[in-house]
């Protein structure tokens, strides 16, 4: 199999997928309505609340509502990975004779896709109510690159569950604790507020150190090691969920 | 090797989930362009046969070849020389039907892709639906939308798994047709079924898998004679229900 054959079956099945995602807006705009939904809830019901010294609520807490909007968008990619070994189609493109690793690059070209259009959406109404940066073109770069990066380490993480999992709801609930976790960070109050057992567990999971280096970078303030923490995450859960990912892969043809 | 050149050979091939043992060494050889029905039970191995003949799932011991590729260590090969027809209807429901056959004719890396699904889709009886969502078809346009994506590339041998499971008499009907005419081309065909009168109307040979070996093979002549004479008995010849059904509804459809 030749790498121009990998790379023109990847297109072409990216190109299927793709109109999965334009023929059903719906998963789209069902992606974007929670954490909007959460925004608007923390930024005109709690956020008065919430003492964040100099920086605006809603530059605040934007970095935590865009993971959450990741969180929830990968959930779709795992039913349509589990639709497609549920309808036998997966199987039907395995006995082709095309590149059989473009059959799963396809679902994370198009879930990359599907989640940058949705954070577009979620940034929009964030910037209807108020949402303001002076951030350089290089730090938007920065934003892009981490929430690009964490996209796909959950994504490959989406591939497995779809690939494994029993029924539709299986699929799906992987993403339940990740839309969850943002709760539990620095990304709605500060974890100086929080008692000391739930702190720790605030101050070592992956989304503080993600938040904080998305914060600093809209802020235009010095990223610090939380960037370093961030990257290093990032690509950390990347290369578990894609290792998971092959794991469930090659369960299925053992 | 005979006058005629095997397309699929198969030697010893076992295949145990866990203590399951479900294929306990299985020897079958389909000759080049012939129909071969595949008979067996829920349960019997049939399906877990022909996923390791089309490169899904590694055997545990024995030698399976299509074509005269090995299976696993060919694989890429296999894939060329195949195609595959699940047990369910494997189409996009989202795509069109005309969509879902230029999607494999895309994928099998064909000039024309656009003039191959027309094609088919003249052939298979399917031009007006061709545009509309598969989500929209019936369970036979599916076979047949299914039958048709596999028939693009003219892959030299083609497993049909249960093709007609499923499917009411009619589509059942429309489906034999399709792969009697497959056969016609000069396809080799390797189906499962657990109808007899399925593998009766369309096999040009028969072998039964049972508890995970092939325990008789031959033509239906041939099967026919592992019984005991027949003896002539006078039997009034009712029509079956089904011989009612479809008259009925072929007058119907006349008038």
């Amino acid at each position: 199999m030749s790498a121009t054959h990998a790379i023109g079956d990847t297109v072409v099945l990216t190109g299927r997928s793709m109109r999965h995602i334009t023929r059903s807006v719906d998963t789209i705009i069902t992606t974007a309505i929670m954490p909007v939904a959460m925004m608007l809830l923390f930024v005109y019901v709690f956020g008065g609340a919430i003492d964040t010294g100099s920086v605006a609520y809603v530059n605040y807490m934007l970095p935590g509502i865009l993971l959450m909007t990741v969180a929830s968008g990968v959930a779709y990619t795992s039913l349509r990975i589990f639709n497609d070994v549920q309808g036998g189609v997966f199987e039907r493109f395995q006995s082709m004779p095309i590149a059989r690793s473009s059959v799963l690059w396809a679902h994370v070209l198009t879930s990359l896709v599907a989640n940058v259009i949705s954070l577009a959406v979620v940034l929009a109404v964030a910037v209807v109510i108020g949402f303001r940066s002076g951030a350089s073109v290089l730090a938007w770069l920065g934003i892009a690159g981490v929430l690009v990066l964490f996209t796909l380490g959950l994504t490959w993480l989406a591939i497995g569950a779809g690939l494994s999992a029993k029924t539709m709801e299986g699929a799906s609930a992987f993403a339940y604790p990740l839309i969850f976790l943002p709760f539990i960070s620095s990304a709605f109050v500060p974890t100086e507020t929080m008692p000391t057992v739930v702190q720790a567990f605030a101050e070592h999971q992956p989304v503080t150190p993600i938040v904080n280096t998305l914060r600093a970078l809209i802020e235009q303030q010095p990223v610090g090691t939380d960037g370093w923490l961030a990257v290093a995450w990032c690509l950390g859960i990347l290369v578990v969920a894609h290792a998971l990912a092959l794991a469930a892969y090659r369960r299925r043809s053992a | 090797m005979t006058a005629t050149a095997t397309a699929i050979r198969v030697e010893g091939l076992e295949k145990s989930y866990d203590e399951l043992a479900v294929l306990r060494g299985v020897d079958l050889h389909v000759e080049q362009g012939s129909i071969v029905a595949l008979l067996g039970s829920n349960g019997a191995g049939k399906t877990t046969l022909v996923r390791i003949l089309s490169t899904l799932l590694r055997a545990d011991a024995g030698t399976a070849s299509v074509q005269g590729y090995d299976v696993a260590a060919q694989a890429a090969d296999v894939r060329e020389s195949i195609s595959l027809t699940g047990q369910f209807a494997a189409v996009d429901e989202i795509l069109t039907g005309r969509e879902n056959l230029m999607l494999v004719a895309r994928l099998r890396h064909l000039p024309d892709a656009g003039r191959v699904a027309d094609d088919l889709l003249a052939r298979f009886d399917l031009v007006e639906a061709g545009a509309r969502k598969v989500a929209t078809y019936s369970g036979g346009m599916r076979r047949r939308l299914d039958i048709a994506m596999s028939l693009i590339g003219e892959p030299p041998v083609v497993f049909l798994d249960e093709p007609t499971t499923g499917l009411d008499p009619q589509a059942r009907t429309e489906v034999w047709a399709s792969v009697k005419e497959l056969a016609a081309r000069g396809t080799t065909v390797l189906l499962t079924t657990q109808y007899l009168e399925e593998a009766e109307r369309l096999a040009d040979r028969i072998a039964i898998l049972h508890e995970g070996r092939i325990i008789a093979d031959g033509t239906l002549a041939d099967l026919k004679q592992l019984f005991p004479p027949a003896h002539v008995e006078y039997v009034e010849k009712q029509p079956t229900l089904e011989e009612i059904f479809l008259a009925i509804i072929g007058a119907e459809q006349k008038s």
